[in-house]
C-alpha cells in the first residue's frame, strides 16, 4: 500500500478538476451517443405505452420479466455507494478516499433508474399514484401498506434521498474549490452550492462527523432497500421458488457483489479517461479486487443455500422448478445452459482472475471479471424471476414460456446508456474524486525512519 | 438596495456593530500558520477571536484551535421521532380509513407497519441530521468574511478579528511567524 506521492493542492485542484474546467475532446460525442440512445428508448417507451404491454414478450403466466430483472439489478449496482463510501468511512480504511464519491454518485444514478423500471413495466405509469402514495383523498382509497410493493417505494425513496443528501454534504467543500476557481455565472452557481463555506475547524469537524454518522444511519437503510425488494418476491407464496426466507440476504450480498465490481470498472475508466493516475491508483484496485474475492464467496454461499433451501423441502411444484432450471428437457428456454454460464461468470471465472495479486493490479484483467461479474449478476435475476413464473404448475391452464422482445431488450440496454450518460454529466459539473478527501489523506500521510530505510505511514488523530 | 431604516434598527439591536477589525494572514505551511496561532494566545487575543481556514481538515487540535462544541447528536433523535411518528400516522391512519377485514386478522397490521415505520425513522433521522449538519456548521453563510482564493489551493488562512488597538501587533504577530500576505478589511 502507501505507492502514491504527496502532491500539492494546487495540483490536486488542477488534476481533479480537469473534467469541469477543461472539456475532454471526446465529450460531447460520447455523451450525444449515449443520448440517442435513451431517445430511442424513451420513444420505444412511449409507443408501449400507446399500444399496451404486448408488444412486449410478457404474458398471462410470466408478467415479471426484462424490465423487473433490470429493476433488481440497478438496484443492486446502487449499493456499491454505501457499501464502499459507509463502511470503508466507519472503518476508517485509507484507501477508500479516491473511491467514495464516484461510488455513492453511482448509487444515485443507478437508483434512480431502477425506479424508472416498475413505472415503465406497469405499462400505465400515471397510476403508479394509486399504487405507492396516500393521496386519493376523494374515494377514500388508500395504497396497501400489507404488499411489500409499497414497503420497496418506502424503502428506495428513503435510500436515494438518503443517499443524495450524504452526496450534497460532502460535496460543500469541494463547492467551495470550484467558487475559488470559476468566473462568471458557473462561479455564481458554485457560490450559491458552497453556502459560505470558508473551511474553518468547525465547519471541518462538522463534515468529518457528518460523514460518520451518516454512513452509520445510512447503513441500516442500504440493508432494508435489498431485503424489501427481496420480499417482491419472497413475500409471494404462489410463485415457487420465490418464497424463501434465505431471499433478503442473499440480495443483499448479491448486490454488494455486483455493486462494488461496477464501481471498480467505473473507477478504472475514469481513470483513463481524466488521467487520474496518480488518485486511483493500483493499489486502490488491488484492495477492492481482494474485498471482491470475500463478497463473491459470501454470495456464493447464499446462491447455494437458496438451491438447498428450495430442494430441501421436497414439495412438487418446487422441485419442478429446479428442475426447469438446472436439468436438460424439452422446455423451449435452455435454463440449465444459462445457469451454467451464471455460476461460471459471476463466481468461478472472476474469483479466479482476482486471486494473483498481479492480476489484481492488472487493470485490463480487473475490467473484464467486473464486467463478467455484472453480466452474470443480471443473468441471475433473470434466471432467479422467470423459471417460477413460466414453470406450469397444478390446476394452471394456460402457461407459456417467455421470449423478450425488441423494446424490452432496447430499454434494457439504453439504461446502461442512461447512468453512463448521466455520470459522465456529473463528471463535467462536479468533482468525482473528492478533493477535500485526498488532501486530508496526503496531510495524515507521514515518511519514518526506521534504521536507514525510509517507510511511508498514515496517522490519525484517534 | 439600502436596508429600510427599522430593519437596520432591528439588525443593530440584535447584532450590535462590532468595534473590531478583521486581519487574514496567509501562511504556506501548517507549522507558520499554528505558530502565529499560538503567537495570538500568547498576546492575549482569546482563542474565540481567531479561525484557521483550510482546504482541508487537519488532526484535531493540531492547528492549536479552540475546541468546537456542537450539538448535532440530538439532531438524528429528533429525525427519528418526528419520522417514527409520521410513519406510525401513514400506516395507521391509511389502514383504519379503508377498513377492508381480510381473513377475520385485525385490521391494523402490525409487521408490515414496522417495515415502513422504519423508513420513515431513518429518513427522518437522516433529514434532520443533514439540516443539523448545516446549522451547527453555521451555514448558509451569505456573507463571506474576509477570505482569499488562495486557500482552496492550499493555503492556511488565520483570520483575527481584533480590536483596533491589537490590529498593529496582530499584522506584526502574523508576518513574524511567516505569513506571504496579511490583509485588511479597512
Amino acid at each position: 500500500m502507501q505507492e502514491g506521492k504527496v502532491l500539492p493542492a494546487a495540483q490536486i485542484n488542477r488534476d481533479l478538476l480537469r473534467s469541469i474546467l477543461e472539456t475532454p475532446r471526446w465529450f460531447w460525442p460520447v455523451v450525444s451517443l449515449l443520448g440517442l440512445i435513451v431517445l430511442a428508448a424513451s420513444i420505444t417507451v412511449g409507443i408501449m405505452i400507446n399500444t399496451g404491454l404486448g408488444i412486449t414478450g410478457l404474458n398471462y403466466k410470466v408478467v415479471w420479466g426484462f424490465f423487473i430483472t433490470n429493476f433488481v439489478f440497478w438496484i443492486g449496482i446502487s449499493h456499491a455507494g454505501v457499501m464502499l463510501s459507509a463502511i470503508l468511512r466507519l472503518a476508517k480504511a485509507e484507501w477508500r478516499r479516491p473511491a467514495t464519491r464516484a461510488a455513492e454518485v453511482l448509487t444515485i444514478f443507478s437508483l434512480m433508474t431502477a425506479m424508472i423500471m416498475p413505472i415503465i413495466h406497469t405499462g400505465r405509469p400515471w397510476r403508479i399514484l394509486y399504487w405507492a402514495f396516500p393521496y386519493d383523498f376523494a374515494r377514500g382509497i388508500w395504497p396497501n401498506i400489507r404488499t411489500p410493493l409499497v414497503w420497496d417505494p418506502s424503502a428506495i425513496l428513503t435510500y436515494l434521498t438518503s443517499s443524495t443528501l450524504f452526496v450534497i454534504i460532502a460535496l460543500v467543500p469541494d463547492f467551495a474549490v470550484l467558487r475559488d476557481r470559476t468566473t462568471g455565472w458557473p462561479k455564481l452557481v458554485y457560490t450559491l452550492l458552497a453556502m459560505g463555506w470558508e473551511g474553518n475547524p468547525r465547519q471541518w469537524k462538522l463534515q468529518i462527523i457528518a460523514g460518520v454518522l451518516l454512513s452509520a444511519l445510512i447503513l441500516p437503510v442500504f440493508v432494508s432497500v435489498h431485503s424489501i425488494v427481496s420480499w417482491d418476491f419472497g413475500m409471494a407464496v404462489a410463485i415457487k421458488s420465490w418464497h424463501s426466507t434465505v431471499f433478503a440476504p442473499y440480495f443483499v450480498v448479491g448486490a454488494v457483489h455486483s455493486g462494488v465490481s461496477a464501481v471498480v470498472f467505473a473507477m478504472i475508466l475514469l481513470r483513463w479517461a481524466y488521467g487520474w493516475q496518480d488518485y486511483i491508483r493500483h493499489e486502490h484496485i488491488d484492495a477492492l479486487g481482494r474485498l471482491l474475492i470475500v463478497v463473491a464467496t459470501g454470495w456464493f454461499y447464499f446462491l447455494v443455500m437458496e438451491i438447498i433451501f428450495g430442494i430441501y423441502g421436497l414439495e412438487g411444484d418446487e422441485l419442478a422448478v429446479r428442475a426447469l432450471q438446472f436439468l436438460p428437457g424439452d422446455y423451449g428456454v435452455a435454463y440449465n445452459v444459462w445457469m451454467i454460464i451464471f455460476v461460471g461468470i459471476t463466481y468461478f471465472l472472476p474469483v479466479i482472475l482476482w486471486l494473483p495479486k498481479a492480476w489484481r493490479r492488472n487493470l485490463w484483467i480487473m475490467s473484464a471479471a467486473c464486467i463478467s461479474v455484472n453480466v452474470g449478476m443480471w443473468l441471475e435475476r433473470y434466471l432467479l424471476f422467470v423459471p417460477g413464473q413460466a414453470n406450469k404448475q397444478f390446476q394452471t391452464f394456460t402457461w407459456n414460456d417467455y421470449l423478450p422482445q425488441w423494446p424490452e431488450a432496447l430499454i434494457v440496454g439504453a439504461t446502461f446508456a442512461f447512468v453512463s450518460m448521466l455520470m459522465l454529466l456529473f463528471s463535467r459539473v462536479f468533482p468525482l474524486v473528492p478533493l477535500y478527501d485526498i488532501k486530508e489523506g496526503d496531510i495524515l500521510r507521514t515518511e519514518m525512519q526506521v534504521g536507514r530505510r525510509t517507510l511511508t505511514a498514515t496517522f490519525r488523530e484517534d | 438596495m439600502a436596508m429600510p431604516g427599522f430593519l437596520q434598527q432591528l439588525r443593530d439591536v440584535m447584532y450590535p456593530p462590532s468595534r473590531k477589525q478583521a486581519i487574514l494572514g496567509l501562511f504556506q505551511d501548517a507549522e507558520s500558520a499554528a505558530t502565529a496561532g499560538d503567537a495570538l494566545k500568547d498576546a492575549g487575543v482569546p482563542d474565540t477571536d481567531y479561525d484557521f481556514l483550510t482546504d482541508s481538515p487537519y488532526p484535531e487540535g493540531s492547528l492549536g484551535e479552540r475546541e468546537e462544541k456542537h450539538r448535532l447528536y440530538l439532531y438524528p433523535f429528533i429525525g427519528a421521532l418526528l419520522g417514527l411518528s409520521s410513519g406510525i400516522m401513514i400506516t395507521a391512519m391509511t389502514q383504519v380509513a379503508y377498513p377492508l377485514v381480510t381473513g377475520g386478522k385485525p385490521v391494523l397490521s402490525l409487521p408490515p407497519m414496522a417495515i415502513v415505520c422504519y423508513e420513515g425513522t431513518m429518513l427522518g433521522a437522516i433529514l434532520f441530521t443533514v439540516i443539523g449538519i448545516v446549522f451547527e456548521s453555521r451555514l448558509p453563510k451569505f456573507q463571506l468574511g474576509l477570505y482569499d482564493d488562495r486557500i482552496t489551493q492550499g493555503f492556511l488562512g488565520l483570520r483575527v478579528n481584533a480590536e483596533p488597538e491589537q490590529r498593529y501587533e496582530v499584522i506584526q504577530i502574523m508576518n513574524s511567524a511567516g505569513a506571504v500576505e496579511v490583509k485588511t478589511d479597512q
